[in-house]
């Protein structure tokens, strides 16, 4: 260490291992939870929306499967946006 | 019956095999009976690290083929009687190793020893499922660094799914994270992340810290287990693991910055 990093290092910590930190929390969290997911899930998802669609004209990502699970019970949620005015059979 | 350890990371470049010497060495040091095995078909290292690479004459491969029994297959180390490497194949069949031959293997090598240290290669194909299938214990090697602690979290779950212990209900395998490269300087500059960040981020049992050291490359030149230079900083980080994993309790060493005096941080030292 030189007579520069002397004076450096009396500075406060300014690094990147902080972001480094941070982005990786997301990230496992993320990683995490597809982990525990249900291998069906994409299919019901598309099979859902085929469904609904024979009906009521939704977009495609008009539907939302979400998966949550904690000790005691797993949640399956389902999310479907209706258009304005759809019309209904 | 032997402990079957596996040493692994996902990410390739991380000390995987360094490791698997050091803790073999280590293990066997203390009097276990202690195998370490290259699962890393096809680019064979573990026998350069350990010193060994002119008294490979049968590996691995040979044995689950049968052209070779156990006895002729092992090299007993030079340093120490307890301990025996069991060299990868330079086939570049990577289906070589079967899961029934690698079983078979491990079986007969649990009559005779107390742990076989499994060296995994990088990576998440055959050779690391199959480094990983028949462990009791894992020790992820990770560098304080992203991508290789998303590979380590990876691994992890790899481990809880993919193994004997999973597929068969059997009580977990024991994961232990070895950090390694490990700068108290850069860490405590923000530059790296911390022991504390890592652990809270893989939330696992920490085994070990090896700092970053010139002795960990003076030795795999050397052939010598970095473990055995007992005066170097990693080589003594190491017998600590080794301590730790055997269940002692050690207080971990080298995660400070060394106190400098003033002339030798004015002038560099």
């Amino acid at each position: 260490m030189g007579l520069l990093d002397f004076f450096r290092s009396a500075r406060p910590n300014k690094g990147t291992a902080s972001v480094a930190k941070e982005r990786l929390q997301i990230l496992v969290a993320h990683d995490r939870a597809e982990r525990h997911r249900p291998s069906y899930l994409p299919r019901l998802q598309r099979e859902i929306l085929e469904v609904i669609r024979k009906y009521v004209d939704v977009d495609m990502n008009a539907v939302s499967v979400n998966y949550e699970q904690d000790d005691q019970h797993e949640i399956l949620e389902l999310n479907i946006i209706l258009p304005d005015g759809a019309q209904r059979a | 019956m032997a402990r079957i350890i596996v040493i692994t990371s996902g990410k390739g470049g991380v000390g995987k095999t360094t490791t698997s010497a050091a803790l073999a060495m280590g293990l066997a040091l203390r009097g276990n009976r202690t195998a370490v095995i290259d699962f890393d078909v096809g680019l064979r290292n573990l026998d350069l690290i350990m010193g060994c690479e002119r008294r490979v004459v049968y590996d691995f491969v040979n044995v689950i083929n049968r052209e070779a029994n156990l006895n002729q297959a092992l090299i007993r180390d030079k340093r120490c009687d307890n301990l025996y490497v069991l060299p990868a194949s330079q086939t570049r069949d990577k289906e070589a190793l079967t899961k029934e031959g690698v079983g078979t293997v491990l079986e007969e090598l649990s009559q005779t020893f107390d742990y076989i240290v499994c060296d995994s290669p990088a990576g998440i194909e055959h050779g690391a499922t199959m480094a990983m299938y028949f462990a009791d214990d894992a020790i992820v090697v990770t560098n304080p660094e992203v991508s290789s602690v998303r590979d380590s979290d990876r691994m992890l779950g790899i481990l809880s799914s993919k193994s004997r212990r999973a597929e068969t209900n059997a009580e977990p395998i024991r994961e232990f994270l070895l950090l390694t490269r490990y700068s108290p300087e850069r860490v405590a500059r923000g530059e790296m992340l911390s022991v504390d960040d890592v652990q809270e981020i893989l939330s696992l049992e920490l085994v070990g810290v090896i700092p970053e050291s010139k002795a960990v490359l003076g030795a795999s030149n050397a052939g010598v287990p970095v473990i055995l230079d007992k005066e170097s900083d990693a080589g003594q980080a190491y017998s600590d693991s080794v301590a730790r994993y055997l269940g002692e309790s050690v207080p971990h060493r080298f995660l400070e910055v060394e106190k400098k005096g003033f002339f030798s941080r004015l002038f560099g030292g």
